[in-house]
């Protein structure tokens, strides 16, 4: 038997008093393709990096052992630590952008990559990178590769990243969250190059993701992480099929499916009643430009919609795509430059911030950065009292009892009044955010992607309180994400929003079940499935729809 | 990038013409006999009025302006009390004390001025940044303390502490070097380098403490980055890490602080310059101010600040080359 390309041992990693690796063993043999796969705090990254020694001077400690192409990653010196590095595993990172440096030319970075690793003049260095930029898909590669990062898309910039990791022809390429920063379908292109690679090359893959859709596509075993540990390891069809282990079936019931209806809630949908009281909101020919003259911009153009009371709207688009404008114009935190906005039938499109005053109260919005949205050195209870004191409330005894009242409604212990947002969780921060919200009585509220940085366990209870508190205040609610399953989960109709304007808009099992714009489709193509067999057969389905 | 240097040319322009304003301002409210002082000691009443009637003192202060302004555009004539001398444009108009025109006055000032500026600027760019690229490179070790520990004694010390120990053990102790004079470039290049090497040296111990630390701290900030993390996953050496990458880091800080040192220096470098004897523009200016010559220190005034402007408009060209995202606008 031979020895594998990959052999870890008992490998734990420690950032001072936390334990991020906590004794995990596996091997991974040459050619295979692996998928690390848990939520933040699991320990993936910092495996991944203990792969290519890269916990060496930062101050973590390592033990057990690592063998990686035959060195010894613990116990080899720095020149053969070096020799490792890019020759023989090669690490793609997850930020396309912070990952390559902003002053040289993306061209010039991968040669001095392969000019490390192998004797040749800076000339032949500079064709193999533009030979492997070509091979990642850059189109005219010469040219391109005499551009900076900040001049490629987040989709090149990734193709630039992977042909950094293919010029030494390393026998394993590490990819820790390579596709986290893109777009669905810039995703799918990158899942796909990385797949014909390692046919064409017989790399090995070890790919760490969050996302256990991306595993499904582009791996043939999955390594299921949690507090640092192995939890269950096997062949993807079978762990995401028949999972064994209850921490993975906790894991993979929380994923949303974009081919899943949306649970029915337990109140029939308001949305029968929606046409005698008329829609709560409306948006006729909404516009947004931003800057003059030739750098002018349309961010929203030309966008029609209603939101009912009681409903949920969703909104998806990708990056660009102007949803988040929309949201805040609807909200009025930022102003249309053309077209109206009625708020029970009455225009506060063009209305002046004093004229508006009486509607902020009940125009709410929920941002998607539950750290940097709240004031870090207020506590949490003082945040969300702010609504109250605005709205003139000073009687300090009823402020208390109705922000205490608010946190248990969202879920949080009222006894942490006093604490400070650094003291909660991702998705307790969440939580806050939205107690804050509710203390306004809002009617109508906009949430702009606020699951999107929580993990999908965290993800899938901040849904589901969102959705009972919509039926019990039967508020209406527009929720944008770029997460199309997401989305499916939480509305009764959406839009789909490409390049300014909304392409599509229905019931969302219409939309979903039976998409009519070609982008819908296309989109729809790119999410990622769970179920390997299907994968495979939508990356022939996507190649065709690109042809197309 | 034609719009960009117009813009900056009338922003200069504008800024040059405030100071002025408030020089004449400054100068208007300030105590002591303009003419009195010109005159001498020893002058008669009527002698006193002789001159404030020759230089126009009598006029208000916003027709002496014009005339100031008038002069810079057009030039104009002055009376000598004997003839009329000419001063063509740009005419920063006459001496109150010597009766010299204050351009020629800082024309030959000048490339002493700037003997002195660009050869300390080379030496405190090289020291100050080699001290920071060492210890970065030697990082967390004794070298690194030894170089912060010197950096700072650097900044803490006067520049005619310095100075003078320089001149003690150079001059005077080991004699290895000449006293420091002034010799112009044209005349002798080799003495005008010996010269002039220690007000280079003093000036650039004091200045390169600022450089050491500005571009130790730029270079650990790009070492924490995510793209020093890439190279050093693909095993590029740690020379190259701090040479290439993070080195790279620290040039735009570095240019954004020399363009205010070099600028400032032109008319700052008093102290050394009456330390070694050195007749440049800034002895020059303080002893126009001592005298209340307002037409040199207005003129001296406008170099400094036409260096200072000039030196940020050539440091953001170079930001912009230096780093490509940058747009100039």
């Amino acid at each position: 038997m031979t020895t594998p390309l990959v052999q870890v041992e008992d490998l734990t990693v420690d950032f001072g008093d936390v334990r991020a690796v906590d004794g995990l063993s596996f091997t991974l043999e040459a050619g295979a393709a692996l998928g690390v796969v848990g939520e933040s705090g699991s320990g993936k990254s910092a495996s991944a990096s203990a792969l290519l020694g890269l916990h060496r001077g930062t101050g973590a400690r390592v033990t057990g052992t690592v063998r990686v192409a035959g060195t010894d990653v613990g116990a080899a010196d720095e020149a053969e630590l070096r020799a490792l590095r890019g020759a023989k595993a090669a690490m793609v990172f997850q930020d396309p952008l912070s990952s390559l440096d902003p002053y040289y030319t993306v061209g010039d970075q991968i040669a001095e990559v392969y000019r490390v690793h192998n004797r040749v003049s800076r000339r032949a260095a500079r064709a193999r990178a533009v030979e492997v930029l070509d091979r990642v898909g850059i189109p005219e590669a010469v040219r391109r590769s005499r551009s900076r990062p900040h001049e490629f898309s987040g989709g090149m910039r990734q193709r630039a990243l992977i042909a950094m990791a293919l010029a030494c022809e390393p026998r394993l390429i590490v990819a820790d969250e390579p596709t986290t920063a893109l777009d669905v379908t810039v995703q799918a292109q990158i899942l796909d190059l990385l797949h014909d690679l390692r046919r064409e090359t017989g790399t090995a893959l070890l790919l760490v993701t969050h996302d256990v859709g991306v595993a499904a596509e582009s791996v043939d075993e999955v390594l299921v992480m949690q507090h640092g540990r192995a939890v269950e390891r096997g062949p993807v069809a079978e762990v995401l099929g028949a999972p064994r282990q209850p921490y993975t079936r906790e894991l993979l019931a929380s994923v949303p499916r974009v081919d899943a209806r949306r649970p029915a809630g337990p109140v029939p949908g308001p949305r029968a009643a929606a046409p005698e009281t008329g829609p709560l909101l409306e948006a006729l020919g909404l516009r947004r430009e931003f800057g003059r003259g030739s750098s002018r911009v349309t961010a929203v153009d030309d966008v029609s919609l209603t939101v009912h009371a009681g409903e949920t709207l969703g909104i998806v688009g990708e990056s660009g795509s102007g949803k988040t404008t929309l949201g805040r114009m609807l909200v009025r935190l930022d102003d249309p430059t053309g077209g109206r906005l009625r708020y029970g039938g009455r225009e506060i499109g063009s209305l002046p911030e004093k004229a508006l005053r009486p509607f902020r109260r009940e125009l709410q919005m929920v941002f998607q950065d539950p750290v940097a949205s709240l004031n870090p050195r207020r506590s949490v209870g003082e945040s969300v009292a702010d609504p109250l004191r605005a709205a003139g409330e000073t009687d300090e005894t009823r402020i208390r009892d109705r922000v205490s009242g608010l946190l248990e409604r969202v879920g949080l212990d009222a006894g942490r009044y006093e604490r400070y947002p650094h003291e909660f969780s991702g998705g307790q921060r969440q939580r806050i955010g939205i107690a804050r919200v509710l203390a306004a009585d809002p009617k109508l509220i906009v949430c702009d992607e606020p699951v999107s940085a929580l993990d999908v366990t965290t993800q899938a209870q901040v849904i589901a309180l969102l959705g009972e508190l919509q039926r019990e205040l039967g508020i209406g609610l527009v929720f944008i994400a770029h997460d199309l399953a997401v989305v499916r989960q939480v509305s009764d109709r959406v839009a789909v929003m490409r390049q300014g304007r909304i392409v599509e808009q229905g019931a969302v099992d219409e939309v979903y079940g039976s998409p009519q714009d070609a982008y819908t489709k296309q989109l729809l193509a790119a999410v990622p499935t769970l179920d390997p067999a299907r994968a495979a057969a939508r990356r022939a389905a996507r190649s065709e729809l690109a042809v197309a | 990038m034609t719009g960009f240097l117009l813009r900056r040319l009338g922003g200069a322009v504008f800024v040059l013409l405030s100071l002025t304003v408030i020089l004449y301002a400054v100068f208007y409210v300030a105590p002591g006999d303009v003419a009195q002082i010109a005159c001498g000691p020893r002058c008669s009443p009527a002698q006193v009025a002789q001159v404030t009637e020759q230089l126009r003192l009598d006029d208000p202060v916003y027709t002496q302006y014009g005339h100031f302004l008038q002069g810079i555009v057009a030039g104009r004539d002055f009376s000598t009390g004997t003839g009329v001398d000419h001063c063509s444009a740009p005419c920063l108009g006459v001496s109150y004390q010597s009766d010299q025109q204050v351009m020629r006055l800082i024309l030959t000032k000048l490339p002493v001025t700037g003997s002195l500026v660009v050869g300390a600027f080379v030496c405190w760019i090289l020291l100050g940044v080699g001290t920071g690229v060492l210890s970065v490179w030697r990082r967390g070790r004794i070298t690194e303390r030894l170089l912060t520990w010197l950096t700072l004694a650097g900044t803490a010390t006067p520049v005619f502490v310095i100075g003078l120990l320089l001149i003690i053990v150079f001059c005077s102790t080991l004699q290895w070097l000449p006293s420091p004079t002034y010799v112009p470039f044209t005349e002798d290049p080799e003495q005008w380098a010996w010269g002039l090497l220690l007000p280079w040296v003093s000036l650039a111990l004091i200045e390169s403490a600022k450089y050491a630390r500005l571009t130790r701290s730029s270079m650990l900030e790009t070492l924490a980055e995510d793209h020093v993390r890439t190279f050093r996953a693909y095993g590029v050496g740690e020379r190259a890490v701090i040479g290439r990458h993070a080195l790279r880091g620290a040039v735009a800080p570095v240019i954004a602080l020399s363009a205010l040192d070099f600028g400032s220096m032109f008319g700052g470098a008093v102290l050394t310059e009456s330390l070694f004897g050195i007749p440049g523009l800034g002895r020059e200016l303080v002893h126009a101010v001592k005298v209340v010559d307002l037409p040199v220190v207005v003129g001296m005034v406008l170099v400094t600040g036409f260096f200072v402007v000039l030196a940020n408009a050539v440091a953001d060209m170079l930001y912009a080359l230096a780093d490509r995202r940058v747009v100039l606008s």
